[in-house]
């Protein structure tokens, strides 16, 4: 039992781990701002959880398995939220996504438009 | 692999890092900035384990609640600030 729990939780990490270096990487070379809300906020609610689980599946019974709960739930509820505000505030704020052209008859370049 | 997490995450806060002091807008900045709040979170979580730290996870919960209120703070803030981008504001509401 307790194999299966390390492998499992050993699963876990790595994926988050793998998942959180992607959040990174999309955070520094996106080229607009909502597609950085996008790498950061998709990769933050998957990699943060699957990294808690990984390390609540290591522990023990005991509080601090409540409490990894807790902080797992916390990030769950709080991340999107706070992405989603940045997102709103940067739209009020007078920036725009990046839009395809559609003047060009090929539609495949993509064009800034402030 | 509890380290190899550890390491990842460090990795992580650095490009978030890196994104902080290049990014061209503001928003830019705050969004790495609460990137790499999330991830100190995760860091405190996982290196208080590894290194038996005592009360670690109390830490970390407090570090999460201070994260998001100081972002969603500093988003209202920047949300009303410029007056001239009323127009804009009003032309996106439509």
């Amino acid at each position: 039992m307790t194999v299966i729990l390390g492998w499992v939780s050993g699963l876990c990490l790595l994926f988050g781990s793998v998942l959180c270096i992607t959040g990174g990487i999309g955070l520094l070379r996106m080229p607009d701002f909502f597609s950085r809300v996008h790498a950061s906020g998709v990769t933050e609610t998957l990699a943060a959880p699957l990294l808690l689980i990984g390390l609540a599946l290591q522990m023990e019974w005991s509080l601090d398995l409540a409490k990894v709960a807790m902080i797992l739930i916390l990030i769950l509820a709080t991340n999107p939220t706070a992405t989603h505000a940045m997102a709103k505030a940067t739209l009020h704020g007078g920036q725009r996504p990046l839009e395809f052209d559609k003047d060009k008859s090929t539609g495949g370049e993509g064009s800034s438009k402030p | 692999m509890l380290n190899a997490a550890i390491v990842a995450v460090l990795v992580t806060m650095l490009l978030a890092l890196i994104r902080t002091f290049l990014g061209p807008t503001e928003y830019d900045r705050m969004l790495a900035a609460n990137s790499f709040g999330t991830k100190t979170v995760l860091l405190i979580a996982l290196a208080g384990y590894a290194l038996q730290w005592n009360s670690y996870l109390d830490v970390a919960l407090l570090y999460a609640l201070l994260n998001f209120v100081g972002t969603i703070a500093v988003m209202r803030f920047f949300e009303y600030r410029n007056p001239s981008e009323e127009d804009d504001e009003t032309e996106s509401a439509v």
